[in-house]
């Protein structure tokens, strides 16, 4: 068990991270180290943990024992430089907004208290939805936007909080082919900008074309690094195999252990 | 001249009558009651949304339930230390328990992970519960009027006085300035939670910031409305505003207008009817509001969506007749050569009805419609002709038809009935780009202004009409 500090240089650094969803472990002590500015696929079957890990990293689930620093910085310090991108079915989509109402809201956080979105909001609203090539949908009620509108109006949201490191939760799911090309395109634009950028994949397929940082988690971590050392059949067969069945048992076996000393 | 005399009558009884004097708001308790309530219902109107779109609309309802054991503690409390029960206490009493309640309910959910309408029937059924078995122990000692508490479960709008009215228009104001100034703090929490923790906003406070607004509301609804009732100024004004627009300002807007206005004629109809509860009027009132919006709304009023469809599936219907009539003139070898001609050959309404699987006098009504429309020359014996301009939307519609319909077999590989079949029922969502693409993928080269059946119509004879 590795029990050295986090990097404090990189975007992204996690030290013996475990967290469980009522005792039974989503993540069991994952070590990580992001490099900056990659493009990180973060690859793994489902129910692995990988939208876990996302929360974890900006404190939405509470973690048993682990650090995650970001910039050498825990996330409340480094807030302002990350932003994240949830799953597109998180929310209401008959919420009565607009486009730019949604991606208005990516501003808010540096707006602090009180303080209403004003021209300056408006026009980078405006122009990170140019980016993501739905500008002439700003007004649109966004019930009537389509599922690749949806999720490009989530990234165009990302963008206006001018953050340095992205954590996308599937921004592929579901999505038409053009919307995929171009959240593609946006991403290598954004790793070019000197962003770094997680993205929870499920298409195995496209992970050596998009990625070239691989993350491979099972609920515990299986490999990282870059994409083309990572991204090998034997490390396929450990993740998607059925190797960790084991932990797996531990884990109900504690869960088990659990109720019965609560009765 | 006599009914004249007797309306004549009736008028002056009107004139002097109790209704007349309401209506005319000549009493000044008349006057103090619809000030009551309209504020009551603006301010429910307004927080009514963001309850809505945080999906907690039934909160509501446990905190007001909530308030019941704390209005009978603070009456027990004044009774026993002999002092004289006033308003204030009672009220008091209700807010305290009310946030108990309200605050419950989001520890139930955050720390036992009961799911959110669990806890919610818990607190709304125990917390009611204490409250009535408070109030037959009341009953029990007798002591002083208990008739009044009995007002606060139902609503009773003639005890409303001066100083509610005071406390309602305070409610407002707080409510109202809370809104304008933290509307996109409460925007994100209802619209995107992970989103509003992610950037660090105190998604508790804030939760706790709406039920402490709900508490207040219910004190002020107390006495108009009633506890029971209380949930549906919250929920319905709210509800009804959604059909009417998509833009949250504006929905707030209408909704606290809605809540207004259900309010005043709900008081008034209470009054008039004597013995009706308030809180039973204004809820009733309210639901016509939300019945008119249900099918009128502007925005998915279900009577607009119908007619849209209608209208839809009729102009569909347009189509395949002309088609139909098109593709017979065809088989005949009886199209026109120039467009110059003004009307084809005759069609009978019998074949196409039959193509169709059409009832004959569904036929006639489609084709009396598109005759109407200067498309179609309808005959008394039923024999079609096409106009020109008939003859320029029908062969429009054979050609999108057939590309789809040819498109299907060559690449979808999809047999020739089938793919008739499923032309027919795709080409009404064919937009122009679509139509471009596949008259470049199907008829390469020159395009051909209709491409030719893959299933020509067989014409036995050739008919003598």
């Amino acid at each position: 068990m590795q029990s050295s500090s986090p990097a404090t240089d990189l975007p992204l650094s996690v030290r013996d991270l475990t967290v469980a969803y009522h005792r039974k472990p989503v993540l069991w002590n994952v070590t990580l180290d992001i490099p900056d500015g990659k493009l990180v696929g973060l690859v793994g079957p489902n129910g692995a943990g990988k939208s876990t890990l996302l929360k974890a990293i900006i404190g939405m689930v509470p973690k048993i024992s682990g650090a995650i620093r970001i910039f050498g910085r825990t996330y409340s310090e480094s807030r302002a430089v990350v932003a994240y991108v949830p799953q597109r079915e998180t929310v209401d989509w008959d919420f009565p907004a607009t486009a730019l109402d949604v991606v208005l809201m990516g501003t808010y956080g540096r707006l602090g208290w009180f303080r209403r979105a004003g021209k300056v909001e408006r026009d980078a609203a405006h122009e990170a939805l140019a980016k993501m090539e739905i500008e002439h949908l700003a007004g649109r009620q966004i019930s009537q936007l389509s599922g690749g509108q949806q999720q490009r109006t989530f990234l165009a949201r990302a963008l206006v909080q001018n953050a340095k490191l992205f954590l996308m939760d599937e921004p592929f799911a579901a999505v038409d082919a053009a919307t995929e090309r171009a959240i593609v395109t946006l991403m290598k634009d954004l790793q070019t900008a000197g962003c770094t950028i997680v993205v929870v994949h499920h298409d195995l397929h496209t992970v050596p074309e998009y990625f070239d940082h691989l993350v491979l988690l099972n609920t515990r971590l299986v490999g990282a690094g870059p994409t083309s050392s990572v991204f090998t059949e034997r490390n396929l067969q450990k993740t998607y195999g059925g190797k960790l069945t084991l932990l797996e048992e531990i884990g109900e076996a504690m869960k088990r252990r659990d109720q019965r000393s609560k009765l | 001249m006599m009914a004249f005399d007797i309306a004549a009558t009736q008028l002056c009884i009107l004139a002097d009558s109790q209704l007349w004097r309401l209506l005319t708001l000549q009493d000044y308790n008349t006057r103090v009651v619809l000030a009551g309530t309209v504020l009551l219902g603006i301010t429910s109107g307004l927080l009514g949304v963001y309850l809505l779109l945080r999906k907690r609309a039934l909160l509501g309802d446990a905190i007001s339930h909530a308030t019941l054991p704390g209005i009978a503690i603070a009456y027990l409390w004044t009774a026993m230390i002999g002092q004289e029960k006033t308003l204030s206490v009672l009220l008091i009493g209700a807010a305290i328990s009310g946030s108990l309640g309200g605050l419950s309910v989001l520890l139930l959910r955050h720390f036992a992970k009961i799911r959110e309408d669990a806890a919610l029937g818990i607190v709304l059924s125990v917390f009611f519960g204490a409250g009535v078995a408070l109030v037959s122990v009341l009953q029990k000692i007798k002591q002083g009027n208990i008739a009044g508490l009995e007002s606060f479960i139902y609503g009773k709008v003639v005890a409303i006085t001066g100083d509610d009215v005071g406390l309602a228009a305070t409610v407002l104001v707080i409510v109202a300035i809370i809104i304008a100034t933290l509307g996109k703090e409460l925007k994100i929490l209802c619209f995107d939670i992970e989103l509003a923790r992610s950037q660090g906003w105190p998604v508790m406070l804030l939760d706790c910031l709406l039920i402490a607004m709900v508490v207040a509301v219910t004190i002020v609804g107390l006495k108009a409305i009633g506890l029971i009732m209380v949930i549906a100024l919250l929920v319905i004004p709210a509800a009804s505003a959604r059909f009417w627009t998509h833009d949250l300002n504006r929905m707030l807007m209408i909704s606290g207008l809605l809540g207004g206005v259900s309010c005043a004629v709900g008081a008034m109809a209470s009054a008039v009817f004597a013995d009706m509860p308030s809180g039973a009027t204004i809820v009733l009132c309210g639901c016509g509001f939300f019945l008119l919006s249900f099918t009128l709304g502007a925005e998915r009023g279900v009577l607009w969506t119908y007619l849209h469809q209608k209208q839809l599936r009729r102009q569909q219907e347009y189509l395949h007749m002309l088609r139909i009539c098109y593709e017979q003139l065809e088989a005949r070898r009886a199209l026109p050569s120039s467009a110059k001609t003004n009307v084809t050959e005759l069609v009978a309404i019998r074949e196409v009805a039959e193509a169709r699987s059409w009832s004959l006098r569904f036929a006639f009504k489609i084709a009396s419609e598109l005759d109407a429309r200067g498309l179609v020359v309808l005959r008394r014996n039923g024999d079609l002709q096409l106009t020109a301009r008939g003859m320029v939307q029908a062969e429009e519609a054979v050609r999108e038809h057939r590309l789809l319909e040819m498109y299907m077999m060559e690449q979808a590989e999809a047999d020739v009935g089938q793919a008739d079949r499923e032309a027919d029922y795709l080409e009404h969502g064919l937009l122009p780009e679509h139509l471009a693409a596949l008259g470049e993928s199907v008829a390469r080269g020159t395009p051909p202004p209709v491409p030719p059946s893959p299933h020509p119509l067989k014409i036995d004879k050739p008919d003598g009409i």
